[in-house]
């Protein structure tokens, strides 16, 4: 391991921390594939194919949650629009399985996708080239958020906008989004997205194999994003972006500039979504417009508070209890599940403010906000 | 950053500066020289601007009209909270607020003079010359028990003495010190005061206080702000005896 900054903080790179942090990632990276794989179909033990792409949806959610614990938890930005960061990336891999469709459309077309050809269209739009090599898409997958990211922060944040305010305008640019890719002429499907995906990187995206490769991949990204946002987290950084997420002007008098450190870490984190995202498309085997919905973007703002906000770990864990529930509860009694989401928000926004692992936890270890009543006054 | 000659041999140079919140007047048309090396105080009642000149001088508020200028050559009318900060002015608040999730030393450790860069302060080593550094200035506040502490634990006045903290740590060259002994006992006052005027032998300082026992003992330069502008200036005994300063203030 190479030597880290002597910044960080204390512990967080603890041989204990590597001890949970491996298990975790052997379990989920080996255990599932080895229930799945080795152990015969029909033995009790055996993890069906079925919920092998299932988890793997479950980690790209996780990833999307820690994201947005990375600027909610850690620099007060709640960002309402986080899911089009997402969906950017799931369209940037939309995008290269289409093309790896080839001759074997509806239409046979070798260059165009099936629904270029239904609209008459005679050639390939301009920004689709490039996506027919996976380098270039998965350099998209990290480019396209990132720089939306980038631009949008930089308006907001350069502006001071802040608060619920941001959160609203965050709101509005994935609606605005959602609305686009609902033309068809925008050139990325229309309402019914892309679909009937067939190979990515020469393998067959229907075979249980590479389901399985497509899950280890995402335990990687999760793991590997963890590490990132824990990194930044337990940096001087962090310190900084924990100041001002409690009493932003006077991070401004002590001479840092907040617009670069919030512009930082939601460009990494709007990154860390469109990784995400496009680990899931191939996943589940669809984008659409509908993941720009709005109200998907406050459905991960629920995850993480779930899990227990401003502690990584709780982001994960919110992700997936409250995504099992749901794939659960929309089988066994569908119309319940907008209540029960309801009041699990309530819930942990009331009662368990600190989360999931907020409870499990010592309190003294989580820095919580209601501890800083910074006087309204002083509050730029 | 401009390089014109200094307009004046003076740390700070308020001319003509006016404010207005709504039409009301905060500052009228107010000028204010501070000598490198000073300790200045300033009073004035209640509303008379002088957390508003403060809050021109840091950036946090631009004035309607009027020059602000540090060492002569910086416009400080045109520079952001942050950049101002940089140039060597560091502030302490009416109330005290220091980052209350953080614990006394991360609370010095961000006011440390270091690097401000964000890609600086993501790699940024803690070496044992800054934690020296830190140490240094906990015991000259007096914290160096709690430095483990979360700072929102702290009791008022040690929370006072942690924001003066992060400002000696920061090596300013010029101090606004906004009523640094509000809600403090007698004890802690006197504390303050001895620590104010020991910091003040290498910087400069302004005071912002109500005080009157306190701005006695500091005995230094005194002006009076009334309505957004000076009323008078000179040394304690001379502002006290001003027949318009007890007029408006004192006499009340
Ligand atoms: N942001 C603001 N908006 C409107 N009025 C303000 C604002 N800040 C200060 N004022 C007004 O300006 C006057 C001067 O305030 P201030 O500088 O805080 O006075 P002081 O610190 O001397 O008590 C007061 O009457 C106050 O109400
Ligand atoms: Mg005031």
């Amino acid at each position: 391991m190479p030597a880290l900054p002597g910044g960080q903080q204390k512990g967080a790179w603890s041989p204990r921390f590597w001890a949970s942090f491996l298990a975790c990632g052997v379990a989920l990276a080996v255990a599932v594939p080895a229930f799945n794989h080795w152990v015969p179909p029909d033995s009790p033990a055996a993890l069906p194919d079925y919920l092998v792409p299932l988890l793997g949806k479950y980690l790209c959610y996780a990833l999307l949650a820690l994201s947005l614990d990375l600027i909610w938890g850690y620099a007060g930005i709640l960002s309402l629009g986080h899911g089009a960061f997402f969906a950017l990336g799931g369209y940037c891999m939309g995008m290269y399985l289409m093309r790896q469709v080839g001759t074997r459309g509806v239409y046979g077309n070798p260059l165009l996708p099936d629904f270029m050809v239904f609209l008459n269209w005679k050639e390939l739009p301009w920004f689709w080239w490039g996506f027919d090599h996976f380098a270039y898409a998965a350099t998209m997958v990290v480019l396209v958020p990132g720089l939306l990211a980038l631009v949008f922060g930089w308006l907001a944040f350069r502006s001071r906008v802040t608060g619920v305010y941001l959160s609203i305008i965050t709101q509005a640019m994935t609606y605005a989004l959602m609305l686009a890719f609902f033309r068809n002429d925008m050139g990325f499907g229309g309402n019914n997205g892309m679909t009937d995906y067939k190979d990515i990187l020469g393998w067959d995206v229907h075979q249980s194999s590479t389901r399985l490769g497509l899950y280890i991949a995402s335990v990687l990204a999760l793991g590997l994003g963890y590490l990132c946002c824990r990194f930044i987290t337990a940096s001087k950084l962090g310190r900084v972006l924990l100041a001002l997420r409690d009493a932003e002007s006077r991070v401004r008098f002590l001479g840092y500039s907040v617009t670069d450190a919030k512009l930082f870490v939601f460009t990494v984190s709007a990154v860390l979504a469109g990784i995400a995202g496009a680990l899931y498309v191939p996943q589940v085997g669809i984008i659409n417009p509908s993941e720009f919905s709005p109200g998907n973007s406050i459905e991960i703002a629920i995850w993480v508070s779930v899990g227990g906000r401003g502690t990584l770990v709780g982001a994960i864990v919110g992700a997936v209890i409250v995504n099992s529930a749901k794939t659960w509860l929309t089988g066994a009694a569908p119309e319940t599940w907008l209540f029960v989401l309801g009041t699990l928000f309530i819930l942990t926004t009331l009662v368990f403010p600190r989360g999931v692992v907020g409870l499990l936890r010592r309190p003294s270890r989580i820095r919580t906000r209601a501890a800083a009543r910074v006087p309204a006054g002083e509050r730029a | 950053m401009k390089t014109a000659t200094p307009l004046t041999g003076a740390l700070l140079y308020l001319n003509g500066v006016t404010v207005s919140f709504e039409g009301f007047k905060a500052l009228n048309d107010l000028s204010l020289v501070v000598e490198e090396g000073e300790l200045r105080t300033i009073i004035g009642p209640n509303g008379a601007g002088k957390t508003t000149m403060m809050d021109v001088v840091t950036g946090k508020t631009r004035p309607d009209s009027g020059e602000v200028f540090f060492r002569g050559t910086a416009d400080l009318s045109r520079l952001d909270e942050a950049e101002i900060a940089n140039l060597g002015i560091g502030r302490k608040f009416q109330r005290p607020t220091v980052f209350e999730n953080l614990t006394v030393f991360e609370n010095l450790e961000l006011a440390l003079a270091d690097s401000r860069g964000t890609w600086r302060t993501l790699l940024a080593h803690s070496t044992s010359d800054r934690r020296d550094r830190i140490a240094a200035a906990l015991a000259r506040i007096g914290l160096s028990e709690q430095t483990g502490q979360p700072a929102g634990a702290l009791s008022h006045g040690q929370k006072q003495w942690l924001e003066i903290g992060m400002l000696l740590i920061h090596d300013r060259t010029l101090l606004l010190l906004d009523e640094p002994v509000a809600g403090m006992t007698d004890r802690e006052t006197e504390e303050t005061a001895e620590l104010i005027l020991d910091l003040a032998k290498d910087r400069t300082i302004v005071v912002v206080e109500h005080d009157m026992a306190f701005v006695r003992s500091l005995g230094a330069r005194v002006t009076v702000l009334h309505e957004g502008a000076v009323l008078a200036e000179g040394s304690i005994d001379h502002v006290q005896n001003h027949q318009r300063v007890i007029e408006v203030y004192l006499g009340r």
